[in-house]
């Protein structure tokens, strides 16, 4: 290939990846300062895994995170704006200041939620699924995962849910080594996730999740099986986080052995900047997108900061269709 | 109006709104085999693809149904019996009553959860929980609890065209009840309560099948000269905390009877409402007929005594009216 052109999908990949690193960059400093109330959860290490995963989906097709949440909405394609609205709990934020970090999901995206009980994305992934076939609609829908999740009864009644009823769902196991701060080998029993596919009769596969190309080609394979009616896939990643479960939490939770260098070394944007480099792009190009990504990183924050915080009674919103009662007593107080 | 049994009514509700609406469909454990009869005919009228047997596997189905209903159907899940939400705590909780709000709107899920309360016929502690009330404090979920076949239809009919996700409660005890249903459209919006007996000595609030024990001990008081207005407020969230207002302030005594166990019951929200607000016009203390706070024993010896029946309900309320008190002058 030697189009560098904006729609050429390698450089997409590179941009979205890009788009994650210095989005969390940008977060994680400002949370720092205190900018960002709650707890951080970043995706650093693992862009490959999301972007490689997204880009074998359509616009159209569905996708349940986790609380990790910040990587698999930009991966799929959605604004930096309300998305950095929502980690400052503004109410232009994509989930209107509901959310915040462990909930960026953006729904035009086709996003069913990011949600941060360990787990809970497998029955849902299953059902969107189901709503898609029994709708005619020919999408599927993937679940991202961790590895602490692979231990939840929710992943497996979700995926044995699916192959029993031979859903359009792909079940991505991101395996970054560590569960808060329990290393995988502590927690999981077997070799690979991916293994457990064998249990329900649906094809496992594993994939070097520094590599953005592999992983994209792991999951299209997946996305075209199921599209083509023949059942769910589980995909695990290998991949690495480089942050603590959550940042800025004072203290490292996180064991970090000597291959953590190692995994350093084999960074995901580093290694696709190199191939794209030896496939003709220029490092101008590549720095150009830089400077680009660093933009809307910096006008997604003035955007942010601009924006409104939500009004006391929006929090009795969106518990119904309708506003519930909100009581004088507390109305007086607010 | 025909006459139709509880069941009968639910069979109807569901096969009118699946004819109504093709994004409606029925899944849950063993509904194809219609173990109760709420499903006779539907494989052969609506197909096996909206008619699906799930796995044993609650907290996978209940939620899928979360995840069918965000992206446009409207599922109605067949739980069977009350205490197997327990497993599906997790979608329930977690995922159904809570996404649409943390993503600020953007997620709805029209889905009906119905299970029965199978409590009564000795099937020990695990098979006879009546846990509305752990539900009533999870914001998000609508409940009901009706105690007839007519109210029983048209409350699930407006519960499968809700928007909002809604957990169907059926008291086994009201099954083979019959009742007049009218026919054709008959819808009962959520959170209208209902005066199932006007009288103006004491209000008995009833709770799921506890009203059709309130309405027996309304007649048995009626014998003794005190008059019973019973209130079925038939959907728990929202509550018609107005109608149960009204009705305190016309008797100014209240007792509520609920199956469920007594600490943090219906019973107790109930209450706590009509002392908050309607202390004034209390001439006597607000009682609670329930299940004790005790599991449910095999033996029906000692089973049946444990929920609300005619009797104690005719002592409580001998015990507000026989508490009146001389109205300060």
């Amino acid at each position: 290939m030697t189009t560098t052109g904006e729609n050429d999908p390698r450089l997409e990949k590179y941009r979205r990846m890009q788009r994650i690193r210095q989005f969390e960059a940008k977060a994680e400093k400002i949370h720092a300062d205190g900018e960002i109330p709650g707890a951080l959860h970043t995706y650093a290490g693992m862009e490959a895994s999301g972007v490689g995963a997204c880009m074998a989906l359509r616009d159209d097709d569905y996708m349940v995170g986790n609380h990790r949440s910040h990587g698999h909405p930009i991966a799929k394609g959605a604004k930096l704006r309300p998305l950095m609205a929502e980690l400052l709990g503004k109410k232009t934020g994509v989930c209107s200041g509901k959310g915040g970090s462990m909930h960026l999901s953006d729904f035009s995206m086709g996003s069913l939620g990011e949600t941060s009980i360990v787990g809970s994305g497998g029955p849902v992934t299953a059902g969107a699924a189901l709503g898609a076939k029994l709708q005619g609609l020919d999408r599927v829908a993937l679940c991202f995962f961790g590895d602490g999740a692979s231990s939840e009864g929710a992943i497996h009644e979700g995926m044995n849910l699916a192959a029993v009823w031979s859903l359009p769902a792909i079940f991505v196991c991101e395996n970054n080594r560590f569960g808060m701060s329990t290393p995988t080998s502590d927690a999981v029993a077997g070799e690979n996730v991916a293994d457990r596919a064998h249990g329900y009769g649906i094809p496992g596969v594993i994939v070097d999740g520094q590599d953005v190309d592999a992983v994209e080609a792991a999951v299209r394979e997946a996305v075209d099986r199921a599209r083509a009616g023949k059942g769910p896939t589980l995909i695990e990643t290998k991949t690495y986080r480089y942050g603590d479960h959550a940042v800025n939490m004072g203290r490292e939770l996180t064991p970090r052995g000597p291959e953590h260098d190692d995994w350093v070394k084999r960074d995901p944007i580093t290694i696709y900047r190199q191939r794209l480099i030896e496939a003709g792009v220029t490092e101008a190009d590549l720095d150009a997108i830089d400077k680009t990504i660093a933009d809307e990183v910096a006008d997604a924050l003035q955007f942010a900061r601009d924006s409104e915080y939500p009004v006391f009674e929006e929090a009795f919103d969106d518990v119904f269709v309708d506003r519930v009662p909100i009581p004088a007593e507390v109305q007086a107080h607010a | 109006m025909a006459r139709i049994t509880f069941l009968e009514a639910i069979m109807q509700a569901q096969q009118e709104e699946m004819q109504r609406d093709d994004k409606v469909f029925i899944m849950g454990e063993d509904v194809r085999c219609n173990v109760f009869g709420t499903t006779t005919g539907f494989v052969d009228a609506f197909g096996a693809e909206r008619v699906r047997d799930t796995p044993i596997s609650e907290n996978g189905f209940i939620g899928a149904a979360g995840g069918a209903a965000m992206v446009g159907m409207r599922p109605i899940v067949d739980a069977t019996i009350s205490s197997f939400l327990f497993p599906a705590m997790d979608q329930i909780c977690s995922i159904i009553a809570k996404s649409r709000y943390i993503y600020g709107g953007q997620a709805k899920l029209p889905l009906v959860i119905r299970s029965c309360l199978f409590y009564g016929n000795s099937n020990a502690a695990q098979h006879s929980d009546r846990p509305y009330s752990m539900f009533m404090n999870m914001p998000g979920l609508k409940i009901i609890a009706p105690s007839c076949a007519s109210d029983m239809k048209g409350l699930l009919k407006a519960a499968v065209r809700s928007d909002d996700p809604v957990l169907s409660f059926e008291d086994s005890t009201c099954w083979m009840a019959k009742d007049e249903v009218p026919e054709g459209e008959h819808i009962i919006p959520l959170g209208k309560g209902d005066i199932k007996r006007e009288g103006s000595d004491v209000t008995i609030i009833g709770v799921a099948g506890g009203v059709n024990v309130a309405l027996k001990a309304a007649k048995a008081l009626e014998q003794e000269g005190i008059s019973a207005e019973v209130i079925d407020p038939r959907t728990l969230v929202p509550l018609d905390r107005e109608l149960i207002l009204q009705s305190v302030r016309k008797t100014g005594r209240a007792i509520c009877v609920d199956p469920a166990h007594m600490t943090c019951s219906a019973a107790s929200e109930i209450s706590a409402t009509i002392v908050e607000n309607a202390f004034d016009a209390l001439r006597a203390p607000v009682l609670r007929v329930t299940t004790p706070d005790t599991h449910l024993p095999f033996s029906p010896h000692i089973e049946k005594p444990l929920y609300p029946s005619v009797e104690r309900i005719v002592d409580a309320a001998r015990k507000v009216v026989g508490t009146k008190q001389t109205q300060p002058a």
